[in-house]
């Protein structure tokens, strides 16, 4: 497993203080606060458009917030630059798209950033990503293309290539919502082992039945706001809000 | 045909002309229109502005009000080329540049948004992921509209001949002058001069579309 090491132990991995911002006159992340500490699983759960996936684009940076302050491992979010280029290498994301390079072997899409931005040799990429290949499961489909793998191979493939960078907190947005039923399983099963094995995550999903196994925390959020945190045990069983209560029996009932 | 034999000399220099003057713009406007598609999609805004700019002018700019402020407008700036030739290929690299930016960002923006997105979630600069991700990806959708602006480009070095460039349109014009009796020949060996350069690319176009194709 990567090894997750600094000098500012202790203190809280991702940190946003005060967070908020605005798609013109929409304003998706109202005062967000919340800290994530080193090898916590927080899931993020919420109604369709109340900004989960925003405040999940936020810590890297592929959204820009307004107001407020978001650090990683202590250090504040670069502007656009090589300083945020190097920040987002230690953060791995995961697409509910996939987003696998396509012009590229699935081999290939695992040791791209490993070589272009960690400057490793080519034959250590290669080890490291066929062993990581082998551990989701897809060792055999090395050389092939992305369009030639089913959507749960892809995003087992979209974890192992995340791994590759050695990240310190990998962001999961909605990772099983394009995915056949019988898929969802078994990207389920890789990420619940990379809990298990300690790994930061954030996971925005709707599948309670992961909360429940791998969070340590579940965050609610409505309307840009975080309404409720609270471990999932709690949660499940005696939501303190209205709107959560409300949410959680609309998406149990099917 | 006596008469072209007599004539294979300056029909031969003018079709090299003519070869190098699209092959030259050809390769120049390709490197700048490529360095103007990155600034056009870059996220710093007055490369963007530069680069909009640019095209703007220079597509809705007539070629040879192009090629008339190279030959004579920037002789005003006491500026001038070191041979006709050259101020052709300027004229020519830098209108076309403009043709090649569009199509290469139509193409760039035909690359799904998420495919740049992941690059730099993985940490890649601008510069890597529009290199290795954007760009190669964008190449392929664009072989057709880029062999559109070649084929183009072939043809509109005939400006030239306006400017004392001996190229196959000079020479048209010289020949069909001098013998009027033979205009149908002179006629024939000029087009043929041009479907040399423009036939085969066009084939060649199609060659590398289907090698390039990428399945998704
Ligand atoms: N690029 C954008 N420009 C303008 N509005 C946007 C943009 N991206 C998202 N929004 C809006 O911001 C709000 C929050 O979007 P977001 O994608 O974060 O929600 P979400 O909680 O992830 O929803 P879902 O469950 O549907 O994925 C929505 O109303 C959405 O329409
Ligand atoms: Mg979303």
């Amino acid at each position: 497993m990567p090894c997750v090491t600094s000098q500012q132990t202790g203190a809280p991995l991702v940190e946003l203080t005060g967070v908020n911002k605005w798609f013109g006159d929409l304003h998706v992340l109202q005062d967000i606060d919340l800290s994530i500490d080193r090898g916590e699983v927080v899931v993020v759960i919420g109604p369709s458009g109340s900004g989960k996936s925003t405040l999940c684009r936020a810590i890297n940076r592929l959204e820009s917030i307004q107001q407020g302050e978001i650090r990683i491992d202590g250090q504040k979010l670069p502007e656009e630059g090589k300083a945020l280029a190097k920040l987002r290498s230690d953060v791995g994301m995961v697409f509910q798209s996939f987003n696998l390079f396509a012009h590229k072997t699935i081999l290939q899409n695992v040791t791209l950033a490993p070589t272009r931005v960690r400057r490793q040799s080519k034959a250590d990429a290669e080890r490291r990503a066929r062993e990581l290949l082998d551990r989701v499961g897809v060792g055999h489909q090395a050389d092939k293309y992305p369009a030639q793998l089913s959507g749960g191979q892809q995003q087992r493939v979209a974890i192992a290539r995340a791994l590759a960078m050695d990240p310190k907190v990998i962001l999961f947005d909605e990772p099983t919502s394009a995915l056949d039923p019988e898929m969802i399983n078994e990207v389920l099963d890789v990420m619940t082992s990379l809990a298990r094995e300690g790994m930061t995550m954030v996971v925005v999903t709707h599948e309670m039945g992961f909360a429940r196994r791998a969070a340590n925390r579940v965050v609610f959020m409505d309307g840009g706001r975080i309404v409720e945190s609270a471990d999932p045990q709690t949660f499940f069983t005696n939501p303190r809000s209205e709107r959560a209560r409300d949410f959680l029996s609309k998406i149990l009932e099917h | 045909m006596g008469f072209l034999t007599d004539n294979a000399d300056l029909l031969w220099s003018a079709f090299l002309t003519t070869l190098s003057l699209a092959v030259t713009s050809g390769v120049c406007a390709l490197v700048l229109g490529t360095v103007l598609a990155g600034m056009r999609v870059s996220p710093v805004p007055p490369l963007r502005g530069l680069a909009t700019f640019y095209v703007e002018v220079f597509r809705n700019t007539p070629l040879t009000v192009v090629f008339f402020f190279l030959v004579f407008g920037i002789v005003q700036i006491d500026l001038s080329f070191p041979s006709r030739f050259i101020a052709a290929v300027a004229a020519l690299s830098l209108y076309t540049a403009a043709f090649v930016c569009e199509a290469l960002r139509s193409g760039i923006n035909a690359v799904p948004p998420g495919q740049a997105e992941a690059a730099r979630a993985l940490g890649l600069d601008f510069g890597q992921s529009l290199r290795t991700i954007v760009l190669p990806q964008a190449f392929r959708t664009v072989v057709p509209p880029l062999g559109n602006v070649w084929i183009a480009l072939a043809k509109n070095t005939s400006i030239a001949a306006g400017f004392a460039v001996t190229d196959l349109t000079a020479a048209l014009q010289r020949l069909s002058n001098a013998n009027a009796d033979q205009l149908l020949l002179v006629f024939a060996a000029i087009v043929a001069g041009y479907l040399v350069i423009t036939l085969p690319s066009a084939w060649a176009i199609r060659v590398i579309e289907k090698r390039v194709a990428i399945v998704r």
